[in-house]
């Protein structure tokens, strides 16, 4: 009896070590999954247009409802303006992005590419 | 209830209080923030192996409640509350099964003490980020209910061949 409980006992210290380094494990690779992957995320004026993971390479055709059109490109793990219909076209003049909270700014059309979950910056926060 | 059981509960639970106190004044560090050795558990779980659930469950409730007013605030209680309940409702269970030894038992309530406060904490400052914590107080919990467990088989041997 006694010798049998004393098995148990460590078969349920076991157990829960075991689970607790399963857990922390699934916990680290949802956490992976879901929010450290880099996207750019385009938002027209307040509404959100889409979220572009920079791992996957597209070009997309911005299209506005007024007939102007943004063009974003994701390569090589950075996203980037190549082409406008705005006047200035300072977002295409603008470097490639994919640092943590870096954005591109189309101010005649209204749109704003952000990165989330990027990298951190080398340069500091202060001169961001 | 006899002269003797009375004075045997107002005992342990005088001692339950004064462990409480005493870890309060130093704490036994596992190296892990919010973990506790649970000195208090071990009265709890010599209660419930040398007494009944029922004397073992007022004397927890009592104790809280005293250690509460006295060196801790509202929400202390309530964090102790969570954390010592759901401790004592497993414990309870573990040992009706007789699968396990007091010290399995004793593990069990350390861990699931955890669980409870950590569950209580998640839902009083809407954060799920603490679930992250809970494995490292799983481990916490089972060293300290190891430690406890030991030192309650061995008490609780020595009272009941009295």
């Amino acid at each position: 009896m006694e010798r049998k409980t004393k098995k148990n006992d460590i078969l349920l210290i076991v157990g829960l070590l075991v689970m607790a380094l399963l857990f922390s494990m699934g916990l680290a690779l949802y956490r992976q999954i879901n929010t450290r992957q880099p996207v750019a995320v385009v938002r027209i004026g307040e509404a959100e247009y889409g979220r572009f993971p920079l791992n996957v390479e597209i070009t997309e055709t911005i299209e506005l409802s007024n007939g102007a059109y943004n063009i974003l490109k994701i390569e090589n793990g950075k996203a980037d303006i190549t082409e406008a219909s705005c006047p200035d076209g300072i977002c295409v003049r603008h470097w490639a992005i994919s640092k943590q909270n870096e954005t591109i700014v189309c101010l005649p059309n209204q749109v704003v590419v952000e990165i989330e979950n990027g990298e951190e910056s080398d340069v500091d926060s202060m001169t961001n | 209830m006899s002269t003797k059981k009375i004075a045997y509960l107002g005992l342990l639970l005088a001692l339950a209080f004064v462990f409480s106190y005493v870890e309060n004044l130093i704490p036994v560090s596992l190296g892990i923030p919010g973990a506790k050795l649970g000195l208090a558990n071990l009265v709890v779980v010599v209660t419930l192996y040398t007494l009944t659930e029922k004397d073992a469950f007022f004397l927890s409730v009592i104790r809280i409640v005293l250690v509460g007013f006295t060196f801790g605030t509202m929400a202390s209680m309530i964090y102790s509350f969570a954390g010592a309940g759901l401790s004592f409702l497993v414990m309870v269970v573990a040992k009706k099964t007789r699968l396990f030894s007091v010290t399995g038992v004793s593990v069990l309530g350390g861990v699931f003490h955890n669980v409870g406060q950590i569950f209580v904490a998640m839902w009083a400052l809407e954060t799920e980020s603490l679930i992250y914590y809970l494995p490292v107080l799983v481990v916490a919990g089972s060293i300290s209910g190891v430690v406890i467990g030991i030192l309650g088989a061995e008490i609780t041997k020595r009272l009941m061949g009295r």
